[in-house]
Order: C-alpha cells, then structure tokens, then sequence
C-alpha cells in the first residue's frame, strides 16, 4: 500500500481513536497510527509471520481469519474499522463489511479499482486477465476473490444505504480527483451506516 | 521498519552471540502460615506451616519493576534454568530461561516456585505433617490451582514485589497465569497463558483418570500410606506414560521412533520390542525417581477441577484485569488444542483487554510449548519489551 493511500487514513483518524485494522499484515499502518495519532490499536492477520512481525512492532494482533466474523466485539466497539485491499480478498464480503461497519463507528475500505483503463486495455485490446500495479497477480496466483470497480462499489454501498462520507483515489501512488473508475488503480472510502 | 527486521534478525534464540548458560543455580525455601495463623484454602480447610521452593535468577531493580514469575506444568518443579551442582541436566525450561534468552535474565529478575501439592521441596502431601508426625498421605488437603497461586503471592509479598512485570506459563502453568489474571489483576502488568485451557474437556479429565487410576490400582500404593515401602512405582511410571503420549503428537512420535525396535531385546514375549516402548518404559522409570505418586494425585485432581469460569461469564472473568496478554498455542498440540486458547482470546476481546494471540507451527504436539523455542522465544521477548515501554494502551 501506497504512502499516499497513509495519507489520507491518517487526515481520516482523529487523534486517541480506537482503531481495528483487519488483515493488517505486517502492521505498517498500525504502527503509523500509533506513532502519529497516539491511536488505540488491534490488528486481526491471518498469515503468521506478519503476526510475529507485529508483535515485534509492540501492536496488538489476533491470529485468526477475519472471514469467521467480528461476533465477539460489540457494537460501535471502535471508533474506526480499516478493510484495506483485504475486502476483495475475503470470502465473503458483504458479511465482513456489515461486521465492520456493525463493530466500528466508520469503516475505511480499500481496494484496486478493477475496471482502470490499463486493466481496461489489457482485457479489450490484449484480451489478457490484466496485470498492474494495483493488481500485480496472475491469473492462477492472486489472493483476490472478488473483481469490482470504483462504481461497482459505489452502487453497492447505495443499494445497502451505506454513507460515503468521503472517498480518495490513486494511481501511481498520487491521488486524483478526475474520472476515478477509468483512471484510478485503487479506490479508498470512509463509510457510516447510514442513521435511517 | 529496517530495524524493525534487524530486530527480528538478531533475537533469534540461537542466532545471538550473548546467551550465556545461567550456571549454577540453588533452591530456596520460604515458611509461611505457621500455626495458629493457618493458610485457608479455597475448600476452607486449613493448612500450615506451608513451605514453598523456589529459584530466582537475575537482579530485582530499584523499582521493583522487573520481575517476571514462571509458574511450572504439572510434572515441573522451581528449577526452571541453570544448573543444580550435582546434576547433568539444566533446569526445564533453561532454552527460554537465561542471560540473553527468551526470558532474558540480564534484564528479568524471575522466579519459580513449586506448586503446593507438589513433592519438590514444596509441602505437598509427601511432606510430614506436624499434628501427627508421619507424612500426610491422604490426609493431606485437596488443593486447588486457586491454592497455588494464592501460596505464590505470599512469596511474590515476601520477595516485596507489588507488581509483577509478567506471569509466563505453559500447561498448567498457563492455567496458575489465567488464576493470577483473575485473582490478582492489579498486581500483573502482562501475561502470557501458553497451550492452556480455561478448563479441562471430559477428554482431558479421562487422561488424568486413567493416569490416577494406574497409580491407585497399584498394590504398593495402600490407599497413600506407601512412605515407608515400595511405593506405586509401576502404577506412577504407566500414568507417565500415558501423559508422554499425549504430550507428543502422530507426527513427531513417527519422527522420532518410526516403528524401529530396539537391538537388546527383553528375554520375554512382551517385553519392550520398539523404540517408542523403550522410550516409554524409560521416561517412566525416571519420572518415578523424582516425583511422588501422591503429589501426582492431588495435581492433576486440581488440573480437573480447575475452571476460570467458575460460573462467571466468559464477558465478565477478565472485567477486571488492564494488564496485556500474549495468548499462545500450538498447532500440532492435541491435548490443549488451539481452539481452547482461542476460547481465552474470546474472553480478551469481550472484556476489551489489550491482547495478542499466535497459533505457533510446531509438530511437538503439547511438549512444543518446551522444545520449540525459538519463535516463542522471539515472540515473548518482544512482547516483555513492549510491556516494559509501557506502549500498553490501557493500565501499565
């Protein structure tokens, strides 16, 4: 993850908030959370030795799959829950984002923009499974399990009366403003359930 | 980061140039509740004088800040490192224990005692009681893991510490660290509960039956009058035995013996033919030269009983506590399967305590939380660090 995407998480997290980073891996942005914005922090992480690597950095993690759910921890029990490039990793997606947005009071998802126009070119024109820089997997080795677009993301959150407080896009670790879903290799929202 | 993975490099157990063996090391004795002022034991009988054995290694700091308590698994005793002068081998757990190690002596000042109940040098029902002058035998009490912890803060206000940097324990040390985080939370800063169970499954009590049934069933052992005698000598090896093997896993029993046999073989039909028999015949016949078969009894009764819970809520048990906790397990260990110390975790975040938890690989079955150091090591050093920093978002 980009230092431009830390950026603007870090704009997005008030000093002294609760923070649950799931799939935080190696906890770079825990750590960064924790040095800069004096954040109370908890990472889940599956792979064991980002586990090891963060409890090395002096962060609490679980070792567990963020897939099985969040039913331990109440609700609005943090006041931020980050789903950043794990959300279109998870099997099941649409559970995990209501157990983040149920546990958290603002979600931050994070996820390559599929539909970019380099991945557009590669599928229309080479007629190739893209390969980026947001999404540097082949075909037989990528972790991610879901495909989906900047609007794609947009109409799901509107379908399921999810508030985008605010968004930000990058491409080459710059953010950008116009035309995302053509443009954008990764989208980041800042999502409140809805009040109604 | 960078010296985040310099880090990580250099603590590796075997990796560093400092570690340094403890040396010799010796057991101290500590007397308390001598009559009338008895030592009242959760059942409300009463007990004294009560005597605890116990080691320290490293230098208590000006603060009183720096010391770690290690409470011992049920075959275990207070010499956790370094050596005894008449003996060969180190103490149990002398790999995590040391100047440089895991649990590194240079900046820890820790202690061990043995457990009450037990036979090393603790009173434990091996041990003569005063009234009558002879052991205790079955007169001796039942104790309860609550009994152990509560005899060990007497030490821990003896040694004058009011706040321990960690409890570290694996097995039913692990059980004595979760008893500490709900009896004395105000007096811990961290704990690390390793391949442990918030209480035995039937599976795990029929273990321990059966192990308490061997050692009953011997004729040597009349009703726990054996003092002067024999002893269960047999009846306490098989029960050993039968704890061996559920301290391995399939894996590393088939690593370590495959189905080789033996090259002296016994003149007799049934004698040990494997490798794994002789290997069992042999932990059994040294475990009955240290331990006596009573004491076994009474620890693996209070092993049984044992329940954190003891009708509390798994929300409410640690409402108390503010201290960090690393939550260890293995994947190979069968007899505290991971899904128990998942159990612990689940207690953690419902009480919205500051905690870790790491499924560590391993094909040791439950003896990983004793051989495989290295990782454990690592992981236990860094977080006693972070403890120390006071980086701890609550308490601390």
């Amino acid at each position: 993850m980009g230092r431009a995407e830390h950026e603007v998480i870090l704009n997005w997290i008030q000093k002294g908030a609760s923070v649950l980073d799931l799939g935080c891996g190696d906890g770079k942005l825990l750590s960064l959370l924790a040095s800069q914005k004096h954040v109370r922090g908890q990472g889940i992480e599956l792979s064991t030795d980002a586990v090891y690597k963060c409890v090395a950095a002096g962060l609490n993690v679980f070792q567990e799959d963020i897939d099985t759910g969040l039913s331990e921890f109440g609700d609005d029990c943090f006041d931020f829950v980050i789903l950043n490039q794990t959300f279109q990793q998870v099997k099941k997606p649409v559970f995990v984002l209501q157990e983040a947005l149920r546990v958290g009071r603002k979600t931050i998802v994070g996820f390559p923009n599929f539909l970019n126009a380099s991945a557009r070119l590669q599928m229309f024109i080479k007629g190739r499974v893209p390969v980026t820089k947001a999404l540097p997997f082949e075909w037989y080795d990528t972790p991610n399990l879901h495909f989906l677009s900047i609007s794609d993301f947009k109409d799901f959150c509107r379908e399921r009366n999810i508030e985008i407080e605010s968004s930000a896009f990058f491409n080459k670790n710059k953010t950008i403003r116009l035309l995302p879903n053509l443009l954008a290799e990764i989208g980041l929202f800042l999502l409140s359930p809805n009040a109604h | 980061m960078k010296e985040l993975n310099q880090e990580l490099t250099l603590s590796g157990a075997e990796k560093s140039p400092a570690i340094r063996s403890l040396g010799n090391v010796e057991t101290n004795y500590f007397t308390f509740a001598n009559p009338p002022d008895l030592f009242i034991l959760e059942s409300e009988e009463k007990i004294g004088p009560v005597t605890l054995a116990y080691e320290t290694y490293g230098t208590l700091n000006k603060e009183k800040s720096n010391a770690i308590l290690i409470p011992h698994a049920l075959s275990g005793d207070a010499h956790v490192a370094g050596f005894h002068p008449d003996e060969k081998k180190p103490g149990w757990w002398d790999e995590m224990v040391g100047p440089g190690k895991g649990i590194d002596t240079d900046r820890y000042f820790v202690v061990c005692s043995n457990v009450l109940g037990g036979c090393r040098g603790s009173t434990g029902p091996c041990s003569v009681n005063l009234e009558t002058g002879r052991p205790y035998g079955l007169d001796f009490p039942l104790v309860t893991i609550g009994d152990m912890v509560n005899a060990q803060r007497h030490l821990i206000d003896y040694i004058g510490i009011d706040k321990l940097l960690a409890v570290i324990g694996g097995s039913m040390g692990g059980m004595q660290v979760l008893q500490w985080m709900v009896s004395y939370p105000d007096r811990i800063r961290s704990a690390i509960p390793v391949a442990t169970a918030m209480k035995h499954t039937p599976q795990q009590i029929a273990f321990n039956a059966v192990g308490r049934q061997a050692v009953m069933a011997d004729p040597e052992w009349k009703k726990g009058e054996y003092y002067i005698g024999a002893g269960p000598a047999r009846g306490l090896a098989v029960a050993r035995m039968i704890g061996h093997i559920t301290y391995m896993s399939d894996a590393s029993m088939a690593e370590k013996f495959g189905r080789r046999t033996k090259s002296a073989r016994e003149p007799f039909k049934f004698g040990a033919e494997f490798e794994v028999e002789g290997f069992l015949n042999n932990r059994g016949d040294n475990f009955v030269k240290r331990f006596d078969a009573n004491s076994y009894l009474y620890i693996t009764k209070a092993i049984d009983c044992f329940n954190i819970l003891n009708g509390h809520s798994l929300a409410s048990i640690f409402k108390e506590l503010k201290a960090r906790v690393l939550v260890l397990s293995f994947k190979s260990d069968w007899l505290y399967p991971t899904y128990q110390s998942q159990e612990i975790v689940k207690a953690c975040k419902l009480a919205g305590v500051d905690a870790s938890y790491c499924e560590l690989n391993s094909t040791y079955g439950h003896d990983a939380f004793l051989l495989e150091i290295a990782e454990q090591a690592d992981l236990i050093s860094h977080f006693l660090k972070t403890v120390v920093n006071g980086n701890g978002n609550r308490g601390a």
